[in-house]
């Protein structure tokens, strides 16, 4: 039992962290808003970290890491607000095309991946719309049980408007075929479903920590009543609650990167959801009226955290199912239960 | 990371459980604010220590298993699941203990360790006065030297079994000209010196859980300090942040009450109102949170780690949990929730969950009121300005 990343684990997030600091800081996410959303030199800086390959096995050119190693990263990229779609692939597309990876059709696609010659888009049929459908190659779609791994040519896409000016989402027409299913096993995409809630999860802990950084940030340079903002205790304690809640919702994300158990992800869905909207809230107050602004950046962090606490499966979905495994007369839930089946 | 229990993790685990079972008393003790059941209790903490259960985490030569905290996680994950009574040596063994074991020299460590985790000596705190409650630093009680004595004069109040216990640690004011942070000194006091007055102060159940201390004069030997004169509060802070940050709210007690309250909701599911379920949902989850991330705390303190200023977190989120346990444990009961005592079948358990209600009010003022700890999360960790 050790409940610690490793040394390695740790140095690579502080890379990723400033490399992002760096590459993706607020002025630039607010250039790529006003320009077409995407900048291409970033993504092929990713790339030549090894992001995109991070989680492809090593047989198709990647690092072949794993979901505690990649849990760090997609919360810088929620730190960050990155634009580029790194997390829904290398967190929930490469995770289930791996395990296809003996299929030669299917190590081509990781292959490229890695390599960033290709970008692969995956939505679950639960979720109206795909994000980054438009820049993939590859889109990973489902009718049924079955998960079809679909060309970006046999898609018909109606873009949608995101309250979040970096997303791009949008609606998806395509004709099932029997060349396209990649697995019509039952439950899959109830797995596919953990690995989407459990990106969504470490960004939205990045996300929140970032509009608490900002919001501290601020307060301490605003001056009212000629003393800074942060010095009223009402604006320390709002800021020291949303802590809280960002610290206890942690634990449960990394555990669930972990055990990727249903309990465990819908645990830390549903404490990131909840410590993000309290971030959010927050936040904005302690800005003032700079906090309703286009001109301040919180928004780019407010938007993109509302925008992901609706999709693979919003608060109520996973609370349902959370229900379903802990009040049932058999749930396991006591104290010497939590780690019992890991 | 690995959060996988290793082999003798589990067999340890199997140990301790196999020990309670054959030693947990079987009908309850009386309460430990009672003269009664403050000798029921230091009874079992007798046989615990007997069984080397008294403070696992301790030397063997110190009445310990030199377990490490992983053990004494799965230690209290055993205890609570065997509804064992409560540690009436809390204030030692978890908060005092710990101090000494950085703080004391090799002696006081030999003194006072073996008979605590034997329970032969009960501590009480000694922190708070009248004029000094959250404000630590405005103590005034003072301990003069006089010779190889300190001569102590002053009052303690609101301190925790105080009435019953033997010894009690806490703040004196060695240097009389000092004020605030400085001239303080950590000192360990017998409660039966000559000089002493202990009055009994009845607790919200009417219980006397506090006693008011009142020092006339005396004395108390100087190997009797803990550290350094004028070290005293380094070493009190210290205490405070093994008190909030790990030891004293160990994670099974929440997640037993969490389980507790599950399954008062599943046998009142039929009849509570649909908000009731969601309750009783964070509860667990937070619960689980809790335990997750002390096993993160003590993942990091095996390799190295130090506790700091993230203890305020640990304790705001343990005492506002405990508090929303059993405020919808209490609206699961409905009118039933106001019985103390009663011939129907449930009374028991109703009044556990009114007096444990009772309790969770004082978790967010003791160990630190959450006001303070939330002003110390935004200056010392979001580093906002005083
Ligand atoms: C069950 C229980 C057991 C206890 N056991 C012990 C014990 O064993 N030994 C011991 O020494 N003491 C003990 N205490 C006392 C405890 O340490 C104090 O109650 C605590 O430090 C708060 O002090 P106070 O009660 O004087 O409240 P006050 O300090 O008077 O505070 C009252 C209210 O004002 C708020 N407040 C005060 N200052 C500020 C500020 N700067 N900013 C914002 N809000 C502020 C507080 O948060 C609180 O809400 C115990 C208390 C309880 C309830």
């Amino acid at each position: 039992m050790n409940f610690a990343f490793t040394e390695d684990q740790l140095l690579f997030r502080d890379t990723v962290r400033d490399f992002l600091a760096a590459e993706c800081a607020p002025a630039q996410v607010r250039e790529a808003a006003a320009g077409d959303g995407r900048s291409p030199a970033r993504f092929d800086k990713l790339v030549e970290m090894g992001l995109t390959g991070l989680t492809v096995p090593e047989a198709q050119g990647g690092l072949g890491l794993g979901l505690v190693d990649y849990v760090l990263i997609a919360e810088e990229a929620g730190r960050a607000a990155l634009p580029e779609l790194l997390v829904d692939q290398i967190g929930i597309a490469v995770p289930l095309l791996s395990r296809f990876a003996d299929r030669p059709e299917v190590a081509s696609v990781l292959e490229a991946v890695a390599t960033g010659a290709a970008k692969v888009a995956i939505g679950h049929p639960m979720d109206p719309f795909v994000a980054d459908a438009a820049g993939a190659d590859w889109l990973i779609l489902g009718k049924g049980d079955a998960v079809h791994l679909v060309p970006a040519a046999s898609v018909a896409l109606t873009a949608e408007t995101s309250v979040d000016p970096l997303r791009r989402i949008a609606g998806v027409e395509w004709l099932a075929g029997n060349d396209t299913v990649l697995s019509d096993a039952p439950g899959l995409w109830d797995e596919i479903l953990d690995l989407g809630a459990i990106a969504m999860a470490a960004q939205g802990l990045g996300l929140a920590q970032a509009m608490v950084d900002l919001a501290a940030e601020y307060a301490r340079t605003r001056q009212q009543f000629g003393k800074p903002i942060g010095s009223f205790q009402a604006v320390k304690h709002h800021l020291a609650t949303v802590q809280v809640a960002i610290e206890f919702a942690r634990a449960p994300v990394y555990k669930a990167a972990f055990t990727q158990r249903p309990r465990d992800v819908s645990h830390a869905r549903i404490a990131v959801i909840d410590a993000a909207a309290m971030a959010a809230r927050t936040a904005i107050q302690v800005f003032g009226a700079m906090g309703y602004t286009y001109e301040v950046d919180l928004h780019f962090f407010m938007k993109r955290a509302w925008a992901l606490a609706g999709v693979w499966g919003d608060r109520h979905y996973h609370l349902d199912r959370m229900a379903r495994m802990v009040l049932s007369d058999d749930a396991a839930i006591g104290a010497d239960a939590t780690f019992a089946d890991n | 990371m690995d959060l996988r229990y290793t082999d003798k993790q589990n067999a340890f685990r199997a140990e301790v459980r196999a020990w309670m079972q054959a030693n947990v008393p079987t009908t309850a003790l009386k309460s430990y604010d009672t003269a009664e059941g403050f000798e029921e209790h230091r009874q079992w903490e007798r046989v615990l220590n007997s069984g080397r259960f008294g403070m696992v985490t301790w030397p063997e030569a110190l009445g310990g298993r030199g377990a490490d905290l992983i053990e004494w996680l799965i230690f209290e994950e055993e205890y609570y699941r065997a509804g064992a009574p409560g540690r009436v040596n809390q204030n030692g063994i978890f908060l005092l203990g710990p101090t000494l074991m950085e703080y004391g020299t090799p002696e006081q460590k030999a003194r006072f360790l073996p008979r605590m985790a034997a329970g032969d000596d009960i501590w009480a705190q000694g922190w708070s006065e009248p004029g000094a409650g959250s404000d630590m630093a405005a103590i005034r009680t003072k301990a003069i030297l006089d010779g190889d004595h300190y001569v102590i004069n002053g009052q303690k109040t609101w301190s925790t079994r105080a009435v019953f216990a033997d010894w009690c640690f806490g703040l004196f004011r060695t240097d009389p000209e000092s004020s605030r942070h400085h001239g303080m000194s950590f000192i360990l006091v017998p409660l039966d010196t000559p000089g002493i007055t202990r009055r009994p102060i009845p607790q919200l159940d009417g219980e006397p859980g506090f006693a008011e201390l009142f020092f006339d004069d005396v004395r108390v030997p100087v190997e009797n300090r803990l550290g350094g004169e004028g070290q005293g509060w380094h070493i009190a802070m210290a205490t405070a942040g093994f008190e909030r940050g790990l030891m004293l709210r160990s994670p099974a007690r929440f997640q037993e009450t969490a389980r507790r309250l599950v399954d008062l909701y599943r046998r009142n599911e039929s009849h509570v109102a649909p908000g009731v379920r969601d309750q009783v949902l964070k509860a667990w989850m937070d619960a689980e949170a809790y335990c997750l991330n002390t096993y993160m705390t003590a993942s990091r303190l095996i390799a190295g780690g130090k506790i700091g200023q993230e203890a305020s977190l640990n304790k705001i989120f343990w005492s506002e949990l405990d508090r929303a346990m059993h405020e919808t444990a209490l609206s699961i009961l409905g009118a039933r929730g106001e019985l103390m005592a009663s011939g129907i079948p449930e009374a028991g358990e109703i009044a556990r969950w009114l007096k444990g209600f009772m309790f969770s009010l004082a978790g967010p003022i003791y160990a630190g009121a959450n006001e303070i700890q939330r002003n110390i999360i935004a200056e010392r960790l979001l580093q906002l300005p005083r």
